[in-house]
């Protein structure tokens, strides 16, 4: 088994994590993940349906707890952070949720302008509405500002998700499946909305995926995750290119050769 | 430092365990509850947003029910008095029964099945779709915007609707002596409020104010802590209703225990 371990350089490290567990009772979870994401740059996890792709990004979030090992986030101890700094530090980190969750008792508009409202009290009505409509149309959807999120399509939603979180201006971007459950159309957009991002908003992103074009298209470094570890990391090439492992023979088979 | 795989001995038995867990949860729901509603920034326009639910959601059905409360106990009530030639009581028993027992407990009945559920299931819905979390990761405080404001709205609103339910029990019953005895609705007030004291209407107003609570505590805990999946949110107001009308009971005996004792 390769493994892949960069050097680090603290100036240029936005998240760093070494030895992280996490169990739900007997349930074993995260087993050791280590994982560096450097600064401007789009990581891609890859995995199978409940090896706790969501439960690490939700760790680095702060959502939930891990029961060992450090979690960096842009120089701060994540678990040890009390309640104001997380705070503090959540304003940094974008997290877009598998399938958008919006609030849905409020309109778009209302869904975009609830965290500003919330964290800049003293902004002017007339500054959150320019910046709301300078994030939906980053992702392409100013026609939508007054339509409930029910009104909306699933890959919509998403985008709308993904609007959420840069009117926030965050460092970090988190996506979980982004592309899931959507059409290859609207997949290759959000890889596009997601690619845009990352050069206008200057985020360093990471993306959980199961799709390959997703992957391939999006990432600059992909890290495959079997049983609560990474089995590999490196770029895509380096990646695919030795199939010795089951896991990363039926991905790829699964992906381009049908 | 690999995690061993023995799973955790329970300390008396699983159910006992949990049973005892989810106690000392609820009061840990409620001291953050506490700890919460002092702190500034308020949630003032949510708030008056949740009374508004509140009033609105049980508002009809708590007229229906006060006033046929009120027509159907006088009308009961009026044979076994007049074997006596004692109808000219019927208002101060009418307006003992609602004030003292009626109104809190129909009340509170009502607005934990309407307003119980509503919480339960909007607060589990908006759980398991991960609207919590999204507030969370957006540094917004979810507990104060979401379980404050709705746990303050339904203590408000409470003793708000009793009154009014009162009220419009006291009309059903006027409305039966009015046609049976031809009182007039200044003399059957008057003599409503005869025998009824400060220690009446304060202790229906003590006993609305705690059933506010528990709906607003048990209701928004359910949601709160409701468990991933659809079937999570049916269950949470489910539950909700069940555990709100169980407790409304609980404290209606004890309250009254207290409150007789000191009368
Ligand atoms: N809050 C929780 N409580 C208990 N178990 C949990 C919780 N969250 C996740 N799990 C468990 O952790 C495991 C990993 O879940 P996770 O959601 O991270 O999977 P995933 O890799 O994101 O899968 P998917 O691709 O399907 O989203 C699952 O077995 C799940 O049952
Ligand atoms: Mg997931």
């Amino acid at each position: 088994m390769k493994t892949f371990t960069p050097e680090i350089d603290w100036d240029d490290v936005v998240i760093s994590i070494r030895g992280l567990f996490k169990s739900f009772g007997s349930n074993h979870v995260l087993r050791g993940v280590d994982l560096d994401l450097h600064k401007g740059e789009n990581i891609v996890v890859l995995g199978r349906s409940g090896t706790g792709k969501s439960v690490l990004i939700k760790i680095i979030a702060g959502l939930l707890k891990p029961d060992a090992g450090t979690v960096n986030v842009l120089g701060q101890e994540v678990p040890a952070l009390g309640t104001a700094e997380l705070r503090e530090l959540r304003l940094k980190i974008g997290f877009c949720f598998q399938n958008g969750a919006l609030y849905d008792s409020m309109t778009v508009g209302e869904n975009l302008a609830f965290p500003l409202k919330r964290n800049d009290p003293k902004m002017t009505a007339d500054q959150r509405r320019r910046l709301i409509d300078i994030v939906l149309d980053a992702v392409g959807l100013s026609q939508t500002i007054n339509q409930m999120p029910a009104e909306l399509s699933g890959g919509q939603r998403k985008r709308i998700g993904i609007a959420r979180t840069l009117i926030l201006r965050p460092e970090i971007m988190l996506y979980d499946e982004p592309t899931a459950g959507l059409d290859p159309i609207t997949c290759t957009e959000i890889n596009d909305l997601i690619n845009e991002v990352q050069k206008r908003f200057k985020t360093s992103s990471i993306i959980i995926t199961h799709d390959l074009t997703c992957a391939r298209t999006t990432g600059d470094k992909i890290a495959v995750m079997k049983e609560g570890k990474f089995i590999r990391k490196g770029d895509f090439e380096t990646v695919f290119s030795d199939n010795s492992d089951e896991l990363i023979r039926e991905f790829y088979d699964y992906n381009f050769t049908q | 430092m690999e995690p061993n795989d023995q799973p955790e001995k329970p300390v008396i038995s699983t159910k006992v365990d949990a049973f005892f867990l989810s106690v000392y949860d609820i009061f840990r729901f409620i001291s953050r509850f506490f700890r919460e509603v002092l702190r500034p920034p308020f949630e003032v326009q949510e708030f008056i947003r949740q009374c508004f639910m509140v009033g609105y959601k049980s508002l009809a059905l708590i007229s229906l029910t006060g006033f046929i409360t009120g027509l159907v106990f006088t009308k009961q009530s009026r044979p076994s008095l007049a074997e006596f030639g004692a109808t000219s009581w019927l208002p101060s028993l009418i307006s003992i029964a609602v004030i003292r027992a009626l109104a809190p407990l129909v009340t509170a009945l009502i607005c934990a099945g309407k307003v119980g559920s509503s919480i339960g299931a909007e607060l589990a819905s908006m759980k398991v779709t991960e609207q919590i979390d999204a507030m969370e990761v957006s540094a917004i405080n979810p507990f104060k915007y979401l379980v404050v404001t709705r746990i303050l709205a339904c203590t408000v609103c409470l003793p708000l609707l009793m009154s009014y339910t009162a009220l419009v029990g006291m009309m059903g019953s006027y409305l039966d002596i009015h046609l049976n005895e031809q009182t007039s609705i200044t003399a059957f007030f008057a003599k409503a409020f005869a025998n009824i004291s400060f220690l009446d209407l304060f202790s229906s107003f003590f006993k609305s104010v705690c059933f506010g609570f528990t709906i607003g505590v048990v209701s928004c805990y359910q949601g709160f802590n409701a468990s991933q999946g659809t079937t999570g949110v049916g269950k949470a107001a489910n539950v909700a209703v069940v555990i709100s009308m169980f407790l409304i009971f609980i404290e209606e005996i004890v309250i009254v225990q207290i409150i007789n004792s000191i009368r």
